[in-house]
């Protein structure tokens, strides 16, 4: 079964949690093209979660080609969804973040500060002069 | 005035006495959705949902609710298309569960038989336990499985979950949820959970003194609130900020926080101050709230 938890008191919408998740489910494999999606109401049941939420969620993914959405049958993944150069690419993803936070943890950098960088560098915000 | 709103009200007033309950409330609810009704106590949710039933006369302004006014001829036809819980979960006392199931049935023509059943496993209900006898969660989803059941095109709940424990609260949330998705009802509820309106809502209306302070689609407000830390070398600049957007601004020490609804924009601007670190951060629909009905000082 699909693993998917958005946290809702994260502060991130949602919905973009919804769509990352489904993403990386596709990327490591544990969903395969053609592969069936819950549906919108199954989910929003399960996470208990709003119905629009999942709904905006899977039509942003359909927008982005990563599932089909099929009239009365749910929504699929598709065989184009980037799933094995996707996995390849997490993987070396993966081993770059793991040198990174190495040399930073050797030069003496807390983890507590590292994770606050990595998530200050995603929101945007940059390191001044 | 229109029909993707279920709800809309237009500078709303009403006056106890001396006491402004409602003090030009704009409130939208489109239909379809889970709306949150956020305030502190005394801000006027309840008055705001006794003039949308009807039950309480505007001193001004107007209301429309399934684009009926509350007021006119036509509203005993519009509140038969609503089902209402109280803060109270008014219910014959001197009933058993299933006589005030039987009782209710007939008031409504769109009553949905089949969620009888459905709602009575699910909130776990004895059908011959007299009302009287029952604790206050279990009173609470009585209350809403004769809402739910009524095939209403627009549920209105003060505070539901209140008195109940989260596994309860969890069990009426997924209700909710499951009905929404099933039924294209519209949710209008109060609370005072913000992690349940945080988890189940896409609306939110956050009134303060009687009126809207903050509304709309509530990721549109987590996408758009952020919360940006400047730490600077020496003491933190007293030089304004003048950046559209900015919430709130808060100065200790070395460091300045910036409540934002335009963090980018912030952040070019508060280049110029040259600090030594910009960190952002995303906001919490608590954050919000708290922001929203902080008093001014």
């Amino acid at each position: 079964m699909l693993m998917l938890k958005p946290n809702p008191s994260s502060g991130v919408p949602i919905y973009l949690q919804l769509i990352e998740q489904v993403k990386y489910a596709i990327a490591t494999g544990a969903v395969r093209p053609g592969e069936q999606l819950p549906g919108i109401r199954p989910l929003a049941e399960e996470l208990v979660i709003n119905p629009n939420t999942v709904a905006k969620a899977y039509r942003e993914l359909e927008h982005e080609g990563v599932i089909e959405l099929r009239q009365g049958a749910g929504a699929f993944v598709t065989d184009n969804a980037p799933s094995k150069k996707d996995t390849e690419k997490l993987r070396t993803a993966q081993a770059a973040v793991a040198v990174t936070v190495e040399r930073l943890r050797g030069r003496g950098v807390a983890d507590a500060d590292i994770r606050r960088l990595f998530e200050a560098e995603l929101l945007g915000g940059k390191r001044g002069e | 005035m229109s029909d993707h709103l279920a709800i809309e009200t237009a500078d709303l007033w009403k006056r106890y006495d001396d006491v402004e309950a409602l003090r030009g409330l704009n409130l939208q609810v489109p239909t379809g959705s889970i709306c949150g009704f956020l305030g502190r106590n005394g801000a006027g949710k309840t008055t705001a949902i006794k003039v949308l039933l009807g039950m309480a006369r505007p001193t001004k302004g107007t209301a429309r609710v399934l684009g009926v006014a509350p007021n006119d001829a036509g509203a005993a036809a519009m509140r038969q298309r609503i089902g209402f819980v109280s803060d109270e979960k008014d219910l014959y006392d001197y009933m058993t569960v299933g006589e005030i199931i039987a009782f209710t049935r007939p008031l409504f023509p769109g009553w949905r038989r089949e969620l009888e059943q459905t709602y009575l496993a699910t909130f776990e209900l004895p059908p011959h336990r007299g009302i009287k006898d029952l604790s206050r969660g279990t009173r609470t989803k009585l209350a809403l499985l004769l809402a739910l059941c009524r095939g209403a095109e627009l549920l209105i709940l003060d505070e539901p979950t209140s008195g109940l424990d989260p596994a309860m609260a969890e069990d009426v949330l997924r209700a909710l949820v499951g009905h929404v998705a099933g039924q294209e009802t519209t949710i209008f509820f109060s609370s005072h959970q913000l992690s349940e309106v945080d988890q189940i809502c896409d609306h939110v209306a956050i009134v303060d003194r009687g009126r809207l302070v903050l509304g709309g689609a509530l990721d549109d407000l987590r996408g758009r609130y952020q919360r940006v830390q400047f730490v600077f070398a020496g003491e933190a600049p007293h030089a304004s900020l003048k950046t559209p957007g900015i919430v709130r601004v808060q100065r200790q020490g070395r460091v300045l926080t910036v409540l934002t609804n335009d963090s980018e924009a912030v952040i070019a601007d508060a280049r110029a101050l040259s600090p030594a670190s910009i960190d952002a951060s995303p906001v919490t629909l608590k954050d919000i709230f708290l922001e929203s009905v902080r008093t001014e000082d």
